[in-house]
């Protein structure tokens, strides 16, 4: 079935998002970007790039996107700061009020700078074989709400999680070419 | 739950983080209280300065990497990443920012360069580096020592957007000619820029470099940020043109959401508005060679 996915470009690694899915989904889905709200009612599925949460944040705000993203009845696929914005608080930044979709608690830069971000090849629930994970300046998850799965932790807290048709992760599955987290977002999707 | 040893530093991380600037816009700020302010306007990071290019142009002598207790007071005041600026071939001026845990170095042709011969080997660090191009030669060298980011140099601290525009245009046309060559003239052209052959074959393929590519150096109004943008810049740097400017809280929003919205000139024509005066600017053509900070680097 040809499915539609459109990627958020506000700001952060949009284009490769849009490769990541248009390699995942083949040549009969169609990958768009979107800036408003307008068209997002049409897509099957979004993505939240990486980039810097706040600035992301605030042009959500500004665009009027803010009710439309969390009333969005499709899945969301987001990645580190894709991930602070679906969540429902930041830890140690009361001021910040991301989007609230899925009932989380994040931390942001949970390693440390950017001389701490790092690659590595981490056990994942779902995959048969480690996923070689790129986390940049990456946040964790430090509290989760009921009903939603854990599917890969570190020490300093949960880097892959799944809740209904959505999953965050703290690292880069767009960066690195292994797609299968893309595979198991677009399966559930019924794409 | 790790398998492996973890890999610190290497290229995709760099380049990585580069990629999640892309649409952003990096403001120079000398104090904590600007951070702050660039960050509430949406900025992507900010460069911690001792002072913008326009003062260091007034103030001449040597200009260096800024003190280490104004990096820190910054990179404390604000969750997004902090870059700084090395003086061209400083190595150890780039290892001190690394210690500091600055989030990209800036190795600049702002400040008065240390070496003449050699650029620092970006290769040795785990800190990702940003390096300011005129042409394609000049940036495929600084990616082949290990940039992870290109800006164009542009002019800084003139206000004058005039020399961003001719190094973008210079980048784009030479991408633009490489794809109609074979190989053959490729690597004839390689040897004419003076650039490793391989990037440029890669760049002939991707269509592009094969890293982000900003624009700096003279952007001082919203439509000056658009105009990069709609020339092809990933994102852009803003130094003097924030916080030299009547207005700056107005000035950071209004570049932020024009960059975002670059294509649209309603949202530009509207953010432009009762913006207060831009940064006083300078004309390029009355700089003497010496005065200018682009022949720096080569």
């Amino acid at each position: 079935m040809a499915g539609k996915i459109g990627v958020l470009a506000l700001q952060g690694d949009v284009s490769e998002h849009v490769t990541a899915f248009e390699d995942a989904l083949g040549p009969d889905g169609e990958v768009s970007l979107f800036r408003d709200a307008s068209d997002i009612k049409l897509f099957d599925g979004i993505a939240l790039p990486g980039g810097e949460s706040t600035a992301i944040m605030r042009l959500i705000q500004k665009a009027g996107m803010l009710r439309p993203l969390q009333q969005y009845e499709g899945g969301i696929f987001a990645t580190c700061a894709g991930m602070v914005l679906l969540a429902s608080e930041v830890q140690d930044d009361s001021l910040f009020e991301p989007l609230g979709v899925m009932d989380m608690t994040v931390k942001r830069n949970a390693f440390g700078r950017q001389r701490e971000s790092f690659e590595a090849d981490i056990e994942c629930k779902g995959l048969e074989t480690p996923f070689h994970a790129v986390f940049i300046r990456a946040p964790v998850v430090t509290r989760v709400g009921y009903g939603t799965e854990v599917l890969a932790s570190l020490p300093q807290g949960y880097v892959a999680i799944r809740h209904g048709l959505h999953m965050a992760f703290s690292f880069h599955p767009e960066l690195g070419g292994d797609l299968r987290f893309h595979r198991l977002f677009l399966d559930r999707l019924g794409l | 739950m790790i398998l492996e040893e973890l890999k610190f530093g290497t290229e995709l991380l760099k380049r990585g983080f580069a990629s999640m600037q892309k649409g952003g816009v990096i403001m120079d700020v000398v104090s904590a209280e600007q951070a702050v302010i660039a960050e509430n306007a949406g900025a992507v990071a900010v460069m911690a300065l001792e002072r913008v290019p326009a003062d260091i142009r007034k103030a001449g002598g040597v200009s260096r990497m800024a003190d280490p207790t104004k990096i820190v007071e910054i990179t404390e005041a604000v969750s997004i990443p902090v870059m700084a600026k090395v003086r061209i071939g400083h190595f150890v001026e780039a290892q001190v920012l690394q210690e500091l845990g600055v989030d990209m170095i800036d190795e600049s042709e702002v400040l008065t360069p240390a070496d003449e011969e050699f650029h620092v080997d970006k290769k040795a660090f785990s800190v990702p580096f940003v390096c300011g191009a005129r042409n394609l030669g000049e940036a495929l060298r600084r990616i082949n020592e290990g940039a992870a980011m290109i800006r164009t140099k542009g002019e800084a601290g003139t206000g004058n957007v005039v020399e961003a525009v001719r190094h973008m245009r210079a980048i784009q046309s030479e991408i633009r000619m490489l794809k109609g060559m074979d190989d053959q003239e490729r690597a004839g052209y390689a040897r004419k820029i003076e650039a490793p052959v391989e990037l440029v074959m890669d760049v002939a393929n991707r269509g592009r470099l094969p890293v982000v590519n900003f624009s700096a150096g003279g952007i001082a109004t919203p439509s000056d940020a658009a105009l990069m943008m709609q020339l092809g810049a990933d994102g852009v740097f803003v130094g003097s043109g924030i916080f030299k400017s009547e207005n700056p809280e107005k000035m950071a929003k209004a570049i932020v959401e024009t960059v975002h919205h670059f294509n649209d000139p309603k949202v530009i024509a509207e953010v432009s508005r009762g913006l207060g005066e831009a940064m006083p600017g300078i004309d390029v053509h009355t700089l003497t060679p010496d005065e200018r900070l682009q022949t720096r680097g080569w």
